[in-house]
């Protein structure tokens, strides 16, 4: 079984396939797992698609995109722990950084202790003071 | 912190969202004694930490009704005083906690003023400023969170020791992360990381601060 960890998704995949430092999925999966779509002309999201790399024929195989490369190619950050097959998929500091940039607050949910689920988008019409604390 | 501002300026369509970067369980405790009555979250994964590139708490940003950044993340009011307390006793010097308490003062006049005036308050940076003051992430920050992320979810699956691994590859990437180094530090009975080891990276700092200083009028 491997776990896939990507923004706040957490996805298992009983069939995918991992050797190394490759992680090999369909377009199913992908778009389950990290929210990317992998269409002809790239791997796409919003408006954003990337191109495969021209020697794209080591990341595809058997109908199964090498999601791990494909995410390095972009940029984006890849852990991994081998043991317990847990990957993430993490965010690229560009992509981070852009979004900031816009001053339109990135959108989050997530928990209060009751397990009620609270995003910052459900705030709109009102003033939100964000801020952190920590009991550390 | 927050209550007696919010039971003043819940009815000027004003809201805090208070996210603990915490595990739930050490969280409750203090959520149960304050008992807010503002929405607290609680985010394990410090997932916001990488949205938003913070690297302690408590950091805050104003966020206007239409979800637009007024000001970008910064110091909620705390200073760099606490490095100047006993550390045997834990007690700030009399002038360390009076400057506290003025930049406190200071910061939550600025909320209560913008919670009221709203973008008419001079306190809200237009977008020049914004970008000025905004820390943007580079690559090593975001594999930091991505090691961080890892590290987190194999804690709650039990693999401690591998944890642990992706926890110190993190903090080395990101060194200006408090969230990260003492979320994952060690606590004393009390549950503070605030031990020899915080100390040590505390001193470490020399010159440089802990808290950003609060850019406020007055400060």
């Amino acid at each position: 079984m491997i776990t896939i960890l990507n923004e706040q998704r957490e996805t298992h995949w009983p069939q995918a396939e991992s050797h190394a430092d490759s992680l090999w999925l369909d377009g199913q999966a992908i778009e389950q797992a990290t929210g990317w779509s992998w269409k002809p002309e790239g791997l796409c999201q919003d408006d954003t698609c990337v191109a495969l790399p021209q020697s794209s024929t080591s990341l595809v195989r058997n109908g199964r995109l090498d999601i791990a490369e494909m995410w390095r190619h972009m940029g984006y950050p890849v852990a991994h722990d081998a043991a317990s097959s847990t990957w993430v998929l993490g965010t690229g500091s560009a992509r981070r950084a852009d979004a900031l940039g816009t001053l339109e607050a990135p959108d989050f949910e997530l928990p209060d202790l009751e397990g009620r689920k609270h995003r910052l988008s459900d705030y709109r019409g009102k003033k939100v003071l964000l801020a952190t604390w920590a009991s550390w | 912190m927050w209550q007696a501002l919010f039971d003043d300026l819940k009815n000027s369509g004003f809201v805090i969202l208070a996210v603990a970067m915490d595990q739930p369980e050490a969280a409750k405790p203090w959520i149960d004694a304050a008992a807010p009555k503002y929405p607290c979250l609680i985010d394990r994964d410090h997932h916001i930490a990488d949205l938003y590139n913070m690297v302690n708490v408590p950091q805050a940003v104003w966020i206007d009704e239409a979800g637009r950044i007024l000001r970008p993340p910064e110091t909620a009011g705390s200073t760099d005083g606490f490095r100047q307390m006993d550390r045997s006793k834990f007690v700030m010097p009399d002038a360390a906690v009076a400057e506290r308490d003025r930049l406190k003062s200071l910061y939550l006049e600025a909320v209560r003023d913008w919670a009221i005036k709203g973008s008419d308050s001079a306190h809200v940076l237009n977008a020049q400023q914004i970008a000025a003051r905004l820390k943007k992430p580079d690559p090593a920050i975001a594999q930091a969170h991505t090691l961080f992320r890892l590290g987190q979810y194999l804690l709650r699956a039990g693999h401690e020791k591998e944890a642990t691994t992706h926890f110190a590859a993190a903090i080395k990437l990101h060194p200006d992360s408090w969230n990260m180094f003492r979320q994952t530090l060690a606590k004393d009975p009390r549950g503070l990381a605030s031990g020899p080891e915080f100390w040590a990276r505390v001193d470490a700092l020399g010159g440089r601060p802990y808290y950003a200083p609060i850019q406020i009028e007055g400060a």
